[in-house]
């Protein structure tokens, strides 16, 4: 668990006996002033699995986007097989033996599996050989690599796993040595995930090379030789499986920052405000994104909810807020001061849950927290633009909602102080301030607040947290989730710990540790109120003999 | 109606359909492709006016068939650099195409003959020979004074009779059928009635295919495969450029004789219906367009339809395959499928 381990990645790290298949040597890339990739030095030797690790946004994909010729790099070098290659393209890669299976896959719906197969790597300008051929090459590897799928049955009426199969063997029939992975188990049941790391082994024991990008640390752990971890951009650090643990892992993702004190006094909580009973949620993809979740929030008390990000933390919130993502399937029950609200139908949209008392800053203020192309003093309406004090008649009180919004503005010291700017031109900071201000200033019972700090600057981070513990002190009710870990320790009177859908435990934030938190997070069983802990249990430990069974209850995992 | 007006309805209705179905191909290749396409009304009228223009001009129906491939392929060249290329709307796009057609064809055409935005008809008449003198000198000068006869004299494209269309005209059924009804087309659509196996060949059997279709489906599948989605999408609006111009050709120098003023009447539209019927299939594009092509030569056949005691006006047989364009697109139909990434510029991502 040494911090001292963050810096030592790079070239070196890894065993020179092997010649590396990849190698990458100061590649950076930045968009606009993002800087998505900062001198990234990473050696994957031949046949082995390694893994990419860092949270969502810390530039896995965009690296590997690089490899794949989709991006080109503001400089490094790329070495294949120990020779510096320029990848201009994707025909590039796809000769340099590279092959990249895309978290979203890349495939045509309506065309069959031999098609798709021979897409783009036809044997000639007639496509009857190219398919013959196909035909038995693909025999030949499923054979040789459990890869069994229908040659002539169309996309559309593949599951999901098979489809993900047809990317590998795209790969595959292209020659590739290579093999990138995107997150390929987001959309697979546990069961299929499992058939995968089998497929993966029997890969790599081939002498394929595989690179696995993931935020899942039981995975990790599970399967491959070496771990890099990518934090903000990144490459933190380089290490063999074998010599790491999770927590260590979830530590270098979620990376240690200056601890920000947040002056508080104990919390003096009161009647429950928010009261969650076995809240379930199964997305469009029949992915089970929230495990039947319990937990109270009680007036005048700051529940913060720690984790890696995508277990179910934006999940949570956007049900809550009321907007759950289409075609999702939510059960359980939510009560607001004791009243149920509603979780699906009409009244299960956002001004609803204003009107109840719930105020929300999204996560993603860019996307759901503001309007980027309107005015700061627009904004400051939006959600609640049908209340009185906005209102003449039917028509909109501009007037008023402006000097509501110069006084926000002021309050909460938004700079520049120009209410007509539009929101898109005030910095992250600022923009964030223009929600929270929108938000707490409704005075709610409950306010859920996502990622309140990400891309914050340090001013203005105290001001935010000075404000929701204001909040709190007002005996209001606060949901808190984020990835910073030293957020959640300071600010949270009750801290608990979501992984894989599930609340793993809770803690006091004044006697639990970042070790202690960042085992949860990273799913080890939580030791207090279960039985001793088994070492780490691995990754989808569901039965096989439930493979169509995607909604497995948290029992079944433990 | 009686076996000869039935065979007679059916020539004409091959006639009228033949514009159709090739600007419904024409289509086809570019919205399978992904790029759609509601300017086909326009590189028919520019092919219509460029080709009658050039007939008119040097005497030459070949000449004036290039001319007009080469003025639809150009709009298509406009329409592939605004959609593809710079990724602009291609609706928008389609609409300026047509405005634009609409407009230089009129003014290019006072300008050149001075007849109010006509061209002069396509017979071979004195008006025709002075034009073509010069052009006629040239090619003797080539060819030998009999070609060039030959060839100057050929100002727009006239019926070919097929062998034995004579001899088999008296064998009962069959006689009609060849002699009348398969027999004595211009060359225009004996090529637009074999682009359609040619089409579902290139379409289902080749390389092109297989990538045209999966852009027009998913082009970032063709884009990680290695392969440019805007050479792709490209060569299909060429296609549908040059199955265009061949549409315009004809409607000016096969079916009409010359060019006048907004002479395609909504036919790229209407083809366009038709491929929405056909579910953007060759063959389909062939039995709808069919279907318009009847419902226009009934129209011309029967202007006043008297059924028992009721007589149904000319408008309204005039504006069936108007109505029925309407239908179509309502969905009335059948549930068409549209290609998945059609309308959408292609940006990467990840």
């Amino acid at each position: 668990m040494s911090a001292d381990k963050t810096q030592q990645g790079g070239p070196d790290s890894a065993p020179q006996s092997v010649p590396s298949a990849i190698q990458l040597v100061g590649i950076s890339k930045a968009f606009g002033p993002v800087q998505a990739n900062k001198d990234i030095n990473l050696t994957v030797p031949k046949g082995t699995i390694h893994g990419i690790i860092g949270e969502n946004g810390a530039g896995k994909s965009t690296l590997m986007s690089i490899l794949y010729g989709f991006y080109k790099p503001d400089s490094g070098e790329i070495r294949i097989n120990g020779t510096p290659i320029q990848i201009t393209d994707s025909m590039a890669a796809i000769r340099a033996g590279i092959g990249m299976v895309f978290q979203h896959f890349k495939l045509v719906r309506n065309f069959t599996v031999l098609e798709n197969i021979i897409l783009g790597a036809e044997d000639g300008p007639m496509l009857r050989p190219s398919l013959a051929r196909a035909r038995t090459r693909l025999r030949e590897l499923a054979e040789e690599y459990e890869l069994q799928v229908d040659p002539d049955e169309t996309i559309d009426e593949l599951s999901v796993g098979h489809q993900q199969r047809v990317e590998i063997l795209k790969a595959l029939y292209r020659q590739a040595d290579i093999l990138i992975l995107d997150e390929p188990t987001g959309v697979l049941t546990p069961a299929e995930a499992d058939h995968l790391f089998r497929i993966l082994n029997g890969l790599r024991d081939e002498g394929k090379t595989i690179i696995l990008i993931t935020h899942k640390l039981r995975e990790i752990m599970e399967i491959t030789d070496n771990v890099s971890v990518m934090r903000r951009g990144e490459m933190v650090a380089s290490v063999k499986t074998a010599e790491t643990t999770p927590e260590e892992l979830a530590e270098l993702m979620v990376g240690r920052k200056v601890l920000l004190e947040v002056d508080k006094t104990p919390a003096q909580p009161g009647k429950p405000i928010l009261e969650v009973r076995e809240l379930r949620m199964i997305d469009a993809d029949k992915v089970e994104r929230i495990r039947s979740v319990s937990f109270d929030i009680r007036a005048g008390e700051v529940v913060g909810i720690a984790g890696v990000s995508g277990n179910g933390q934006t999940q949570l919130l956007e049900i809550l807020g009321g907007f759950p993502e289409k075609g999702a399937k939510i059960s359980g029950e939510v009560l607001m001061n004791g009243q149920p609200l509603d979780l699906t139908g009409r009244k299960s949209d956002a001004a609803t849950r204003r009107q109840r008392g719930i105020g929300h800053v999204p996560e993603d203020r860019q996307d759901e927290g503001l309007i980027m192309d309107f005015a700061a003093w627009e904004n400051v309406s939006f959600g609640y633009h049908n209340a009185p004090e906005y209102s003449k008649g039917i028509f909109i009180d501009r007037a008023a909602i402006r000097a509501d919004a110069e006084g926000k503005i002021q309050r909460f010291d938004v700079r520049p102080p120009n209410p007509d700017l539009a929101a898109r031109n005030f910095s992250g900071g600022n923009q964030q301030k223009i929600v929270v201000a929108r938000e707490v200033e409704r005075n709610p019972d409950l306010l859920l607040i996502g990622q309140p700090t990400r891309g914050v600057d340090i001013g203005a981070i105290e001001f935010i947290h000075k404000r929701i513990v204001e909040l709190r002190d007002a005996g209001k009710a606060v949901l808190l989730v984020s990835v910073e870990l030293d957020e959640i320790m300071s600010l949270s009177d009750r801290v608990l710990v979501m992984f894989d859908g599930m609340i793993m435990g809770e803690r006091d934030p004044e006697t639990t540790t970042a070790g202690e938190l960042g085992l949860l997070m990273a799913g080890v069983t939580d030791t207090e109120n279960t039985s001793p802990a088994e070492g780490i249990t691995p990754a989808h430990n569901h039965p096989a003999d439930h493979p169509d069974e995607p909604t497995a209850t948290p029992e079944d995992r433990v | 109606m009686d076996f000869n007006t039935i065979i007679q309805i059916l020539d004409s209705s091959v006639r009228l359909m033949t514009p159709l179905l090739l600007a419904c191909l024409a289509g086809l290749y570019s919205e399978r492709a992904g790029v759609f396409d509601i300017g086909l009304e326009g590189k028919m009228l520019m092919a219509a006016f460029t080709a009658a223009t050039v007939a008119a001009l040097t005497g030459n129906v070949w000449l004036g068939l290039c001319a007009g491939i080469l003025g639809s392929l150009m709009l298509s060249l406009i329409h592939g650099l605004a959609s593809i290329t710079f990724r602009g709307n291609q609706l928008i796009s389609g609409v300026a195409i047509n405005f634009l057609a609409s407009g230089l064809t009129v003014l290019l055409g006072q300008k050149i003959f001075g007849l109010g935005g006509r061209t002069p008809n396509l017979t071979p008449g004195a008006e025709l020979q002075a034009i073509t003198t010069p052009f006629h000198d040239w090619l003797s000068g080539i060819f030998g004074p009999d070609m060039a006869a030959t060839l100057t004299t050929m100002p727009r494209f006239t019926e070919i009779r097929l062998p034995f269309a004579e001899a088999l005209r008296d064998v009962p059924v069959i006689g009609p059928i060849y002699a009348e009804l398969i027999s004595g087309h211009s060359i225009l659509v004996y090529v637009a009635f074999l682009c359609v196996p040619a089409t579902w060949w290139l379409l289902n059997r080749t390389r092109f295919g297989l990538r045209l279709r999966a852009v027009g489906e998913n082009p970032a599948s063709v884009d990680t495969a290695g392969v440019s989605v805007t050479r792709l999408r490209f060569a299909a609006v060429a296609i549908c450029g040059v199955l265009c111009g061949l549409a315009g050709a004809y409607l000016a120098t096969g079916l009409a004789a010359g060019f006048v003023k907004d002479m395609t009447a909504g036919r790229g539209f209407i083809a366009l219906a038709a491929l929405i019927f056909a579910k953007w299939r060759p063959w389909g594009a062939l039995g709808a367009t069919f279907l318009f092509g009847l419902l226009e030569a009934v129209a011309n056949r029967y202007p006043n339809l008297e059924l028992g005691p009721i007589t149904i006006p000319s408008m309204f047989m005039n504006a069936l395959p108007y109505i029925l364009t309407v239908i179509i697109l309502a969905g009335f139909v059948g549930r068409a499928i549209p290609p998945r990434a059609g309308g959408e510029p292609y940006v990467k991502e990840r």
